[in-house]
Formats: C-alpha cells, sequence, structure tokens
C-alpha cells in the first residue's frame, strides 16, 4: 500500500540513518523493552484508498437523516440556523484551520487579530466588559463559572436553576465532585425558576446562582427580579446562560448585574454537527479578569510602534502555574470562534437583531396555529424562539410518526423531567418556512388527535 | 517606517451596508414588546460591524496571511505534532449525514453517526491497547481531568477515598498537575535522573497508601521512552495505585506497543494531534480517553452500544462519574481522526511512527554539533536540545526562535521542559521530507554561525512577518482585551 502523506523514500531512509549512525529504524526503537511490546501487528481495518474510503464514508453519512432533507423543530441547546456562505470559506482557509495556539504572535497576527474581534464582538453582545477567545461549548463554560465562583468566594453552595439545559447541569454535578461543592437545582415554577425556592436556598454559604436566559422550555427569565434577590447576599454570584442569538432583542444580561455570563456561539455560523464541536464563550466583569479560565488577546505594540496582538495574562495558566492554575483548560475553540465571528460579521449590527426578532416571530406563528390545533402551550410567559406544548401521546410515538411525513420534531422533555411526561419542546428559528410550519402543525394536530 | 495597522473589522464598518440576506417574514406579525415587557427589549444594539461580503472576505483573507500554517511552511513545535492534516478529512467532516445531524435525533435516524464512533472506539482500544474507549472528553486535558475522576469513583467504590495524591514527574506537560488539582487531588512530584528519565528510586520514596494515580507520558516530554516503564507500573500498582497515560506523544510508538502492554490504566489521546485533527488555531480538539475493564462502570455516560448491527446510546450506568462535556464529544473532530485511521490501517500507523522517530533522530544529529544536547540517547519523535551556549554568546532561545521566522520556519516549542535551560523542543512529524528537514538543520546551523559572527541579524529578527516583536510586558500590565469605539 502507498501512504500519500508519508514522503520519506527507501533512498532517504538509507542517507538518515547513515546520518544517524543506526543500521535500521529498529534500532531507533531498541529502548522499548522487549516485555512491554506489542509483539504482533495491529489489528486494525486495512488501509483504504482514497476513493474507496470516501464512497464508503459517503454511504455512512447517509446513513443519517440529515437537517437539510428533513424539516426540523428540535432545537433543545442546538438550533439549525442560517449559515452565510462566507462562513466555511473563512474557516477552509488553512492558514487558520491548521495552524497552533498562536504562542509566537508575530507569526500568527492574523489568529490574534480574529480572537481580539471575537472577544469585542461577545463583549458587545453580552454588555460585559471581559470576554476570553472562548470555551469547549456552552456546558464546559457554565462549569468554569462554578470553579471560578466558588474559588472566588471560597464557598461551597452552587444554586442552579432546573431550567438551566440538563447536560449542562450534570456536567456541573460531575465537577463539583472534584471540588466538593454542593449543587442545589432549584425548582421550576410556571416553566420558570422559582423565585420563592432561591430566595429560600439563597444564603451566606451561596457561591453562584445559574439561571438561563432564555431557559431550556424556552422563557424568558425574570433577571431583574433574579438579580436583587442574588444581591442580597453581597458576596454570591449572578451567573446567566445566554444565547447570544436571544440578545439581539433582550435586554442583555450585562444591564441586569450578572457578574459571568456563559453560553454557546453554535447560533452563529456553527453546523449541529451531532453536538460538537460548538463553541462556548466566557463574559465577565473587570474584577474577575484575572481568575478567568481559557486564553485572553489583548492589543499591544511591536518595536516600530505598530498596532499588534499577543495571549496575554499567562500567568494564570496551568503550562506556567501548574497544580496553582485558575483551570486545566488548554484548548480553546479557536476556529469555531473565528466561524461565529465570521456570521456575526455577516449579520452585523442589523442583521443579529432582525434574525432575533424573525426567530420570535415565527415561533409564535408555531405557537398560535399550534393552539388552534388544540395544541396549546404549556406556560404563559414570555419566550424566545421555543415552546412547550402537551400531546396526547408519548413523544417518542409522535416524533416516529413525524418522521415519515419528513420532519425531525422536538425534544421529548419527559426524558429529563419526570413532571413533562408527554411534553414536546418545539423550537422555530429563522429558516422555517409558513408552509413549513403549516405542514408540521397540520401534520401535529393530525397525530395528536388521531 | 511602520507600515499602516491592518484594520479591524470595526475599523472597515460603514453604516448602511450589509452582509446578509435572510428569509423574508412570511408569517403575520405580531408585537413582541408587548408580550416580553419593555425593560427586557433590548435599548442599545451590539456595536457589531455593517460591511458588504468582499469587504468580509478582504478582511479574513488578509487575516489568514497574516497567519502560519502547516500549508505555509515546517512546524516543528514540540509535543503539538503539526502534521499534514489531510485535505480530505475537511471534505468527509462536510457531508451532510455528518455535519447536519441533531444530537437529539432518534438514534434509528442517526446510525451512521453511531456506527462511525462505535467504529472509531474499535480501532483506539486496539491501537492503546485499553478495554473501551469514551469519546466524550472535548481536549486532552479534560480527558486527564475524566480519567482522574474516574480513579476518584474506582478508589472509593473500593473504600479508598483516603487516596488523594497525584504523583507526576517534573518533566510533565503542564496540565497534568493542573488536571489533578482540578479534580481535588494533592499533586507530588518525582524527580527526572541524568538520563532525562523518571528517577525509578525516588519515585519508590513518593509512593505510598495515599497514591491515587502516577500521570506519565511516554516517550516523555524530551522525547526519551522510559524503559524502566514496566517496574514504575509495578511499583505503583503494589501501593494499590493506578497508571495514567497522557497521550500527547502516542504518535511514537503506533504498532510498536501500547500504553495497555506498558500497564496504563487509563489513556488520553489527543486525536488533533496524532490523528490529524486539525489543530484550528488552538481548537477545538478532541481527547477520547481509553480504559481498563475494571474501570469500565465508572465511565462518563452515555456510552455507545452496538447489538445485531444495531447502535444506541446507553444511558443506564449506576457507577458512572457522569456526563463530562454536552452531548457525544466532538463529533466533527471525531470524524477527522476516524478518516484518518481508515486510510492509514496498521501498516500505515506504524509507518508514522517509524517515519516521525526517524526525523527526530535526523535532525538531532544534524544540529548537535552546534547546539547543546543534553541528552545523546536515540530519541523517539521528538528532542529537547539547550540554546546554553548561544546564551553565553548573548544569543537567547527566544532570538533563535525569532530569527528562524525568517526562513519561514514556525519555531520549536521553547522554554518548555522546564527541567532544561534555555529549551528548544523539536518535532517534525512524519510527514515532512528529507529535504524540509536539511533546510531546518541548514538554518539552525546558519543562525548558529551568526551567533558567532553576525548577531545583528538575529537580535532584530523577525524581519518578514507582519509586525516586529511585540511588547508583551506592556500588553499583561494593562490589558486591553477589546476594540473600542472612542480610542
Amino acid at each position: 500500500m502507498d501512504f500519500r502523506y508519508l514522503p520519506v523514500t527507501e533512498t532517504d531512509k538509507a542517507e538518515m540513518l547513515e546520518k544517524i549512525g543506526a543500521k535500521s529504524t529498529d534500532e531507533l526503537f531498541s529502548d522499548i523493552p522487549e516485555k512491554v511490546r506489542l509483539g504482533r501487528e495491529l489489528q486494525l481495518k486495512k488501509p483504504t484508498s482514497e476513493y474507496e474510503l470516501k464512497q464508503e464514508l459517503t454511504k455512512m453519512a447517509a446513513k443519517n437523516a440529515n437537517l437539510t432533507e428533513y424539516t426540523s423543530f428540535l432545537g433543545a441547546g442546538v438550533y439549525d440556523h442560517f449559515i452565510p456562505s462566507v462562513v466555511d470559506h473563512v474557516i477552509s482557509r488553512q492558514e487558520f484551520y491548521t495552524s497552533y495556539t498562536p504562542y509566537q504572535p508575530e507569526m500568527t497576527q492574523g489568529e490574534l487579530q480574529a480572537m481580539f474581534e471575537f472577544q469585542t464582538m461577545i463583549s458587545e453582545i453580552t454588555a460585559m466588559p471581559i470576554v476570553n477567545s472562548s470555551l469547549y461549548d456552552g456546558g464546559t463554560a457554565v462549569v468554569e463559572a462554578v470553579n471560578l465562583s466558588a474559588g472566588q468566594t471560597k464557598k461551597k453552595k452552587i444554586l442552579i436553576s432546573s431550567a438551566v439545559h440538563p447536560e449542562h447541569r450534570q456536567l456541573v454535578k460531575t465537577a463539583a465532585k472534584g471540588k466538593d461543592l454542593e449543587v442545589v437545582e432549584l425548582d421550576l415554577k410556571d416553566g420558570r425558576t422559582d423565585l420563592d425556592h432561591l430566595e429560600k436556598e439563597h444564603d451566606e454559604d451561596t457561591a453562584a446562582v445559574i439561571v438561563q436566559y432564555p431557559n431550556f422550555l424556552g422563557q424568558i427569565e425574570p433577571l431583574e427580579k433574579i438579580n436583587e434577590i442574588v444581591e442580597k447576599q453581597p458576596k454570591s454570584m449572578f451567573v446567566v446562560s445566554s444565547n447570544p442569538l436571544a440578545l439581539g432583542y433582550l435586554t442583555p444580561p450585562g444591564e441586569f448585574g450578572a457578574d459571568i455570563v456563559v453560553g454557546d456561539t453554535q447560533v452563529f455560523g456553527i453546523p449541529a454537527q451531532f453536538g460538537g464541536p460548538h463553541c462556548g464563550y466566557f463574559a465577565t466583569t473587570k474584577k474577575l479578569m484575572r481568575k478567568v479560565p481559557g486564553r485572553f488577546v489583548g492589543e499591544t505594540v511591536d518595536e516600530d510602534g505598530q498596532r499588534g496582538f499577543v495571549l496575554v495574562l499567562q500567568t494564570r495558566e496551568q503550562h506556567i502555574r501548574r497544580e496553582k492554575a485558575t483551570s486545566n483548560i488548554t484548548s480553546n475553540q479557536a476556529l469555531n470562534a473565528v466561524a461565529s465571528s465570521a456570521a456575526m460579521s455577516a449579520l452585523g449590527k442589523n442583521g443579529v437583531k432582525e434574525m432575533s426578532e424573525l426567530n420570535m416571530q415565527k415561533a409564535r406563528y408555531t405557537k398560535n396555529q399550534l393552539a388552534e390545533a388544540n395544541l396549546s402551550a404549556a406556560f404563559s410567559g414570555a419566550y424566545f424562539n421555543e415552546i412547550v406544548v402537551k400531546l396526547s401521546k408519548p413523544v417518542s410515538e409522535v416524533n416516529k410518526k413525524l418522521f415519515e411525513k419528513g420532519f425531525v420534531g422536538g425534544f421529548d422533555l419527559g426524558r429529563v423531567y419526570p413532571e413533562f411526561e408527554n411534553h414536546m419542546l418545539i423550537a422555530t428559528t429563522e429558516i422555517r418556512s409558513k408552509e413549513e410550519i403549516d405542514a408540521f402543525v397540520k401534520e401535529m394536530g393530525d397525530i395528536n388527535n388521531g | 517606517m511602520a507600515n499602516e495597522n491592518f484594520p479591524l473589522i470595526f475599523e472597515r464598518s460603514k453604516e448602511g451596508r450589509n452582509g446578509y440576506n435572510l428569509p423574508a417574514l412570511d408569517v403575520p406579525e405580531v408585537n413582541l414588546e408587548e408580550e416580553v415587557g419593555e425593560s427586557y427589549v433590548r435599548k442599545v444594539q451590539p456595536n457589531l460591524p455593517e460591511v458588504d461580503e468582499l469587504e468580509l472576505m478582504r478582511h479574513y483573507t488578509g487575516l489568514s496571511n497574516r497567519n502560519f500554517g502547516i500549508l505555509s511552511g515546517f512546524y516543528p513545535l514540540g509535543s503539538c505534532t503539526m502534521k499534514y492534516n489531510p485535505v480530505i478529512n475537511e471534505d468527509v467532516v462536510r457531508l451532510p449525514g455528518f455535519s447536519h445531524i441533531h444530537p437529539y435525533q432518534d438514534t434509528s435516524t442517526i446510525q451512521g453517526a453511531l456506527e462511525m464512533m462505535y467504529d472509531l472506539q474499535v480501532h483506539l482500544e486496539e491501537i492503546t491497547g485499553m478495554d473501551e474507549i469514551t469519546l466524550q472528553p472535548a481536549a486532552g486535558s479534560q480527558g486527564e481531568w475524566t480519567a482522574l475522576m474516574i480513579f476518584k469513583a474506582f478508589h472509593e467504590a473500593n473504600g479508598e477515598s483516603h487516596r488523594n495524591e497525584v504523583i507526576v514527574p517534573d518533566s510533565a506537560h503542564g496540565t497534568n498537575p493542573s488536571s489533578a488539582a482540578v479534580a481535588g487531588f494533592k499533586v507530588v512530584e518525582v524527580k527526572s535522573n541524568n538520563k532525562g528519565l523518571v528517577d525509578v528510586e525516588d519515585l519508590k520514596k513518593v509512593v505510598n497508601e495515599n497514591t491515587a494515580a502516577l500521570m506519565l507520558t511516554n516517550p516523555n516530554t524530551l522525547g526519551l521512552f522510559e524503559t524502566q516503564i514496566a517496574e514504575m507500573s509495578e511499583i505503583v500498582h503494589e501501593a494499590g495505585g493506578k497508571m495514567y497515560y497522557d497521550g500527547a506523544n502516542l504518535n511514537a510508538i503506533m504498532g510498536y506497543t501500547r500504553p495497555g502492554d506498558m500497564g496504563f490504566d487509563a489513556v488520553h489521546l489527543n486525536l488533533h494531534k496524532t490523528f490529524t485533527g486539525p489543530h484550528g488555531g488552538g481548537g477545538p480538539g478532541s481527547g477520547p480517553i481509553g480504559v481498563t475493564e475494571e474501570l469500565k462502570p465508572f465511565l462518563p455516560k452515555p456510552v455507545v452500544t452496538e447489538k445485531d448491527g444495531v447502535y444506541d446510546f446507553d444511558y443506564d450506568l449506576p457507577q458512572s462519574i457522569g456526563m463530562v462535556k454536552t452531548y457525544y464529544g466532538n463529533f466533527g473532530i471525531n470524524v477527522r481522526a476516524y478518516t484518518y485511521i481508515r486510510t492509514l490501517g496498521a501498516e500505515g500507523l506504524k509507518k508514522v511512527s517509524e517515519s516521525a522517530v526517524l526525523n527526530a533522530n535526523y535532525i538531532m544529529r544534524g544540529v548537535e554539533d552546534r547546539y547543546e544536547l543534553p541528552f545523546t540517547q536515540h530519541c523517539k519523535h521528538e528532542f529537547v536540545i539547550s540554546g546554553n551556549k548561544q546564551k553565553k554568546q548573548g544569543v537567547t532561545t527566544l532570538d533563535i526562535a525569532k530569527r528562524l521566522m525568517d526562513f519561514d520556519i514556525h519555531p520549536p516549542t521553547v522554554y518548555f521542559p522546564l527541567i532544561v535551560d534555555e529549551a528548544l523542543m523539536i518535532e517534525p512529524t512524519e510527514t515532512e521530507s528529507k529535504e524540509t528537514l536539511d533546510h531546518f538543520i541548514d538554518t539552525m546551523n546558519q543562525i548558529a554561525d551568526e551567533t558567532e559572527n553576525n548577531q545583528d541579524i538575529i537580535h532584530s529578527a523577525p524581519h518578514k512577518t507582519s509586525v516586529k516583536r511585540l511588547d508583551e510586558t506592556r500588553a499583561s500590565r494593562k490589558p486591553v482585551l477589546r476594540w473600542n469605539a472612542e480610542a
């Protein structure tokens, strides 16, 4: 078999071994003791030619029902949005996708500037002054907010709303075991955080209060009221996990007194791709700047006084601080941050607002039409682009029938909220046309009443 | 004379321009403000740029021209495995059946995705010698942390929750001690000996009844194989601890030995290193971990299962440490790694390691006359030299790094590992030709010459980059982390 990624020829090998002073390449591996050697060949599928492999993987991919063929009303944290063509052309440039973390700034100004622009855009959207250059995803960003809060306040109690994404709550619980933190999940009331429960639990041991805005059920949490409660304990941190697209229309958490705002920029230019990679963001106040996990890019000048960018505040990081670092995070999601930046640049000041409003308008149309088909929304509060409806039968059964008609139905809330058995979480984004919504509503009505 | 600043996208903005068309509003419009309430309606719009599509593309093309990728030139960044990122990977991951699928679709509608994950796991199990792989961790450091949390759960399940110490060599990657700390362990350091290997006598001293695990990369960060690995495993196991393999350096040993053969109990892999992720300018990566049979019950959930050719997720794992990353990990990176492994097979992967080691030794012998080589035995896929000789003459390792840029070479990793002064850590990878290696050797030796007779050209380097040396101290003292309109 020929290997097109391996350029060393037999002649090269002979010349190189001579220079090294070794008889064979085996000699270079002679330091591996016999008793730990594999002693056989690896048992893997055979090497595959480019053509055959592409055929095989194309077929494998085709076994998946994809969102370009099916009309999706599934959201629950991952959304099917319009991705401008510019995005993929930008991130397909090898200088972006093959490069390493920009530790040599003179050679990597492009990446550094792109990160600086990303930080600025997220700062604008969230109305928070300090933003890092991205984290793995929205869920791990919540975990990092918890870690920062616990470290900063030296307190152990974490109050997290049950209306925060269920998987994000699970990540927090997993991580809490490492840090020995107590996680209290706040009850729901009409699809939002129960503020009475929050008031009751919020005490001098509380490190952080975490809510999602809009929350997992689509509802818009009353951040103003929540902040009033959080402020009663001056030390505890107010953490808001926020879909940045919603902030094109909604007042940003930074204006409601949030200490930390996190979320995922998947809504801007990143395909669903089975849940990852997406792109977490982390925004906070100036006071907490030096405690923030991950990387920052800062502006500076070169020897000639020309503007340039470098990684800054690296003394917080593990490659210097080792066990005393603020976090063990090494990589960020630079390439996806570039993708989101390109999408945010294309949309610009007006487009983000327009797209946000389109989501809201279309979601309201879906809600109203479903109500006419006897499928009323479960909650009465204000919402962004997702609604909850109660069905007369199991969601999985309804989804199976919807799938036969070319739809990917909504999220089965009963999977994670026992009290919401037979409840479906339905997302409507800007790319759903009236025609598609009408067809979906008709099928929903027929299946539910059938 | 200074060049003009390359504009920020915000500085290209002009009111009234736009780079988008959204679908039209085709449903009856309702009053949103009435429903949401006035105080929840955003008053000041985010100051995002207003640019047309050409301006946007010129901006990002301009930025990319001010960046350096693997296709731009040689990138011997030690520990990072900057090998060629095959373009077929990029085609495969963009197939709509991989890129446009939702994590909460019914599993019957995403059998291809599950099949890929399952088969990738099977391949990685064989490559590492582990009994089960999870693809969930987003990156190597998250993999480290996940495995440590598994060790913690394992020890607790055995009534040994007092085991709170993790042993880490002084040559280890900084992530190792940091992950251990985040997982709630106390870090204990074990020294290296004068051969650059873990001092086994010192290991015996630090191991005790509180030992939870030893974290090790093999070959280590000096590019040297820990020849006493079997003894080390025995010492740690005898004390009741677990062995953790940091897979950052797996590129050196594929098909020769496996972490499982060396006695490791858990392993992480950096799919963006060894298996052509790619690196993306800092991420996304992917850091699956593998574990032995006895640790399987503690793996993060869900795990992928297969029965009679039907794939599914299993969430029913009562002893699981829980979820560590949303959904199922960085699927898009895993698709690329799978494509790479299937291209090469066992035969190709072994050749990868053979060539990676050959290339590193060839460079090492080509520069050892002019640079201090602290450890002289054959290396594996990378090696570390010291710039001590040059420093005595007034040229630091940082200077050497900047001078390399003039030759379209990305500098090696510098000042790491910490146990070598003025370190330059060089990892050529297997995808580079002998001609490229010769160019690098000649350049390094030319810089050694210049250190003796033309230092100015080194101190004033880099000469060809878009900016000169940057004031990093100023940047960190008063950080400017975003653009401001009024500035």
